[in-house]
């Protein structure tokens, strides 16, 4: 069975005509071309399909499509605008914080998220790993993530326009 | 930014922005999907199969079984072709087979429009079996009259043994003598992106394959010989590739892929494994068991070491004894000054494969080694540290398999700084007797690893360098980005050989087998090294050529300039530039009567393989009625010659210790000893660390000049995996006095410990 759903994708308001059985990582790879978004289990446990839903983060691969509808959705593809990244973006380049890059989008949905939310609080390391605990990474130990979402909080980071 | 910068990665901006394309990526509305019908028995044979009804589906194109494909057996393993045939990989595998060796066993596929169609026929698929006892663990495999797993062949696959000085008298010399058993289970990769490939033909004969391999140009050869087709006739193109870690260092999916879309009139048809799929039925680490013995004197020099290793590598040879065989021969370089000896076989059992995994056995059998050498400087009373001091590899020792010196080495040094940066002598001199329930440990253990895989294989690689219109220079080279880093290391070569601001070096990403100079691809730690030298040689001919096309046009001698950024200049006159490099390359593209396009197109073999060393320190707390360990403080110390990006080389550092923490304290495929069934090929219940699982993780450099290398070199992507294991053991016997011999250390292992040692 197929169904219209009207959406808000980075920015920009979307119909689409969706099989209802459709995960919205389904939708928005293969409708919308949005291959940032990758599929590492299907089912909830890696987190590489992590994008931000209105202002919390999901697993896209267990999120039906048809519940997207009338929401807003931010994927990788929308964080650096007009050339230039976002902070965290930057931060994930410039700390080395990127290997083989499969798990990098969700995990910088994650951080950018954690980071908006927590801008001007005193955080601690073990928060930011408890914030960053359902995105899985095989390459790099987490040590540079870490200090990449320490230093987007660090005073004087102001938010991307 | 040249050797020994921090660059940024340049593939960095392309994976923060989500537009490196991987393989599942290129999307095509026509693609077929096709499913593999796998075996739900571990051991046994397929009496009879109906397809007749999955056939009839709506949406399915075809259905194949065994009885479809061809009788060629064919070997996996991703190693180069062996000209001397009696050392080539064990050629086991058809494409689909009826006798069934693991739980999960290729016996038919099904092509479908869609992923849900595939599903639902396979469903429909009848099959009956004959059922065979699993020969799962070795006392079974090696019991008398044991059902051979692969018919006509030993369960023992190979098997090997050698000895470098007197062991006999070495022991006999030996004034203390320890000896224990050790065991490791297996493991996965759990690289983020599974298995996945596809496949098309651009014509009536040229197969075209995408595949998330570390191997392309292996993968087509495979291709070609599994199929019987010339290798010519297939074309393998690899993209960015979501890790691998050894387990694309096998031909998994390309083979079958190729056979289908043959089949199926050149349509695409494309496999991406499930999670459950991908750790089930591609590669993991070999499960092992090792005896060691170790001999000493009474002041700490030890005089000879024995071990005698078993390697289970499952239902299939995958890459045969090769793992088993290496890791012997590379930990021999830790400890040189001594006799050794080394026997080894590998069995087939009714489990899944077990492959390569990043350091190739040496995990394995380094846990097995360092964790016999802290029980032997415990029974002498010697300092752990200082006995590998002692007794560890130092510069211009002699290999003990080819007695040639050991050019770079800085062992000790990483045995020095590491013991500074976890402050030992300072918490040992604090140790009073620990009896409470929480207790606190120190540990340390050591490896050696090698460079690449020569002499048991060739060490090729080649780079192309182009000097553009624009002054800039694209860089093509075999080895393969497989997120380690490869293509930054390169840019810096070439970089720091012709002298090329980093932005105008662009590197080629992609390896494509139909146009990418020849590598065998990325594994043993090989690339940076051998492509090194190749790229070396490449980039020194194009400057040369630069800089003698620049003597032409300016009159100069072309000992007399130099390139300097994006200018050539005289060599006494460093800043003042007498032509720039736009100027001279539009002059040898469009000059209409001199000059042609500016290329260097290099094949370099590689003939060294230098050993790396480094070492691990660890402080940990142990919850002792918990039965858990906490890691405090852990800090890899590594030599691995000149480090060429401080950036990338920590990454790959960190990134291995975390592995190896999840090896040592969580990780393990659980295999029912019964059925042969995996009962935790997820991500959910097999345990790989999170962010919140893992310490602070801290890494320092010993840096020598490997002199066998273009840029002082030596391997780095694998080796930190090695040796936290033995060193979180080491630092656990240290806090409680109770040895445990097997990884993980998850908290029911040290329960059954703790509670055999009186503990609890």
């Amino acid at each position: 069975m197929n169904q219209n759903i009207t959406l808000t994708v980075n920015g920009r308001e979307k119909t689409l005509n969706i099989d209802v059985r459709s995960s919205l990582l389904e939708v928005l790879r293969d409708q919308l071309g949005l291959t940032s978004i990758k599929q590492g289990c299907g089912v909830g446990e890696c987190g590489a399909c992590t994008v931000i839903i209105d202002d919390d983060i999901i697993d896209s691969c267990i999120y039906l499509a048809v519940w997207a509808d009338g929401k807003s959705v931010r994927t990788l593809e929308g964080e650096s605008k007009n050339a230039v990244l976002s902070t965290v973006q930057k931060g994930y380049v410039d700390e080395g914080a990127v290997q083989c890059g499969f798990c990098t989008p969700g995990l910088i949905m994650t951080t950018t998220s954690f980071v908006e939310k927590n801008r001007g609080k005193e955080i601690s390391h073990e928060e930011i790993r408890k914030a960053h605990a359902g995105n899985t990474c095989r390459c790099t130990g987490y040590q540079t993530i870490l200090t990449v979402a320490g230093k987007c909080l660090e005073p004087g980071k102001e938010p991307d326009e | 930014m040249a050797i020994g910068q921090p660059a940024n990665r340049v593939d960095a901006v392309a994976k923060v922005t989500g537009r490196a394309r991987y393989t599942d990526d290129f999307y095509r509305p026509d693609m077929l999907i096709a499913k593999y019908f796998r075996s739900t028995i571990a051991h046994g044979r397929v009496i009879s199969i109906d397809v007749s009804k999955a056939k009839a589906l709506n949406g399915v194109e075809a259905v194949f079984t065994y009885e479809d494909v061809p009788k060629i057996k064919y070997a996996t393993a991703g190693h180069p072709y062996a000209l001397d045939r009696s050392r080539a990989d064990v050629a086991d595998t058809l494409l689909l087979d009826r006798q069934i060796r693991y739980m999960g066993d290729e016996i038919a596929i099904v092509v479908a429009v869609d992923d849900l169609t595939a599903s639902e026929a396979l469903e429909l698929i009848e099959v009956e079996y004959e059922s065979y006892s699993p020969l799962i663990s070795p006392e079974q495999v090696l019991s008398k009259g044991a059902r051979e797993i692969h018919p006509g062949q030993s369960n023992v696959i190979g098997e090997h043994q050698f000895e470098c000085g007197d062991l006999e008298q070495g022991f006999s010399q030996a004034e203390v003598v320890h000896e224990g058993q050790y065991e490791t289970h297996m493991l996965q990769h759990v690289h983020i992106e599974n298995h996945t490939a596809f496949a098309y033909m651009n014509d009536l004969e040229h197969i075209v394959i995408i595949s998330s391999t570390q191997i392309p140009h292996i993968a087509r050869r495979i291709v070609g010989e599994a199929l019987d087709i010339p290798w010519g006739r297939v074309r393998v193109v690899k993209p960015y590739i979501g890790g691998g870690f050894g387990a694309k260092q096998d031909v998994i999916l390309e083979p079958i892929l190729a056979f289908l879309t043959m089949q199926l009139d050149g349509r695409p048809v494309k496999i991406s494994m499930t999670r459950e799929e991908c750790m089930l039925c591609t590669r993991n680490r070999h499960p092992m068991t090792a005896t060691v013995k170790i001999g000493t004197l009474k002041d700490g020099t030890m005089v000879a070491r024995h071990m005698d290793t078993l390697f289970s590598t499952g239902a299939y040879a995958s890459h045969g004894h090769s793992i088993a065989a290496a890791s012997g021969s590379k930990n021999t370089l830790l400890y040189p000054r001594t006799a050794i000896g080394y026997h080894a076989r590998t069995i087939y059992n009714n489990i899944p494969i077990a492959g390569a995994m990043r350091a190739y056995g040496s995990p394995q059998v380094v846990f097995a080694l360092e964790s016999a050498v802290d029980d032997t400087a415990r029974k002498i009373g010697i300092d752990p540290v200082e006995f590998r001091i002692q007794n560890g590899a130092r510069q211009n020792d002699l290999n003990p398999l080819n007695q040639k010196p050991i050019q770079s080495c800085g062992l000790v040094e990483c045995l020095e700084k590491g013991r500074e940066l976890i402050g030992w002598q300072e918490k040992m001199s604090q140790r009073r007797q620990q009896t409470g329930n929480i207790r606190k440990g120190l540990g340390v253990a050591c490896f050696s690893y090698g460079t690449g895989t020569y002499p048991m294989n060739v060490e090729i690689a080649g780079a192309r360098i182009i000097l553009n219109q624009d002054g800039s220079v694209h860089v093509q080279t075999g080895a393969t980005e497989i997120g380690q880093g490869s293509d930054t290391v390169v840019a810096q070569m070439v970089s720091q050989t012709m002298g090329l601001p980093m932005e105008n070096i662009h590197i080629v990403s992609t390896q494509d087998t139909d146009v990418t100079p020849f590598d065998p691809g990325a594994y043993a730690s090989r690339q940076a090294y051998i492509v090194g030298n190749a790229v070396y040689k490449a980039a020194s001919e194009l400057r040369e050529k630069i800089l003698t096309y620049a003597a032409e046009m300016t009159d100069k001698s072309v000992s007399d300039l130099e390139i300097e950024g994006r200018n050539i200049v005289l060599v006494d006159q460093p800043g003042k530039a007498i032509i720039s490099l736009i100027d001279l390359a539009l002059d040898t593209y469009y000059h209409t009567d001199r000059g042609g396009q500016l290329t260097a197109d290099v094949s370099h073999k590689t003939l060294a393989n230098p050993a790396t060393f480094g070492c691990t320190f660890v402080d940990i707390t142990v919850d002792i009625s918990l039965c858990r360990i906490r890691i405090n403080e852990i800090f890899n110390v590594h030599d691995s010659g000149v480090i060429l990006n401080h950036s990338t080389a920590k990454g790959q550092v960190e990134g291995g210790m975390a592995m190896g923490i999840g090896a040592a304290l969580s990780e393990q495929v659980l295999i029912d000893p019964e059925s042969g069934k995996v009962n935790n090929n997820n991500m959910l219940d097999y345990k790989v660390p999170t962010m919140i699982d893992l310490p602070d993780i801290g890494c320092a450099f010993v840096e020598t000049v490997e002199p066998t290398s273009a840029y002082g070199n030596k391997s780095l992507g694998e080796p930190p995996v090695i040796s936290p294991p033995p060193a979180i053991r080491n630092a656990l016997l240290d806090a409680t006095g109770v040895a445990i011999n097997e990884i993980p250390l998850a908290p029911q292992v040290l329960f059954r410990h703790f509670k055999q040692a009186g503990l609890i």
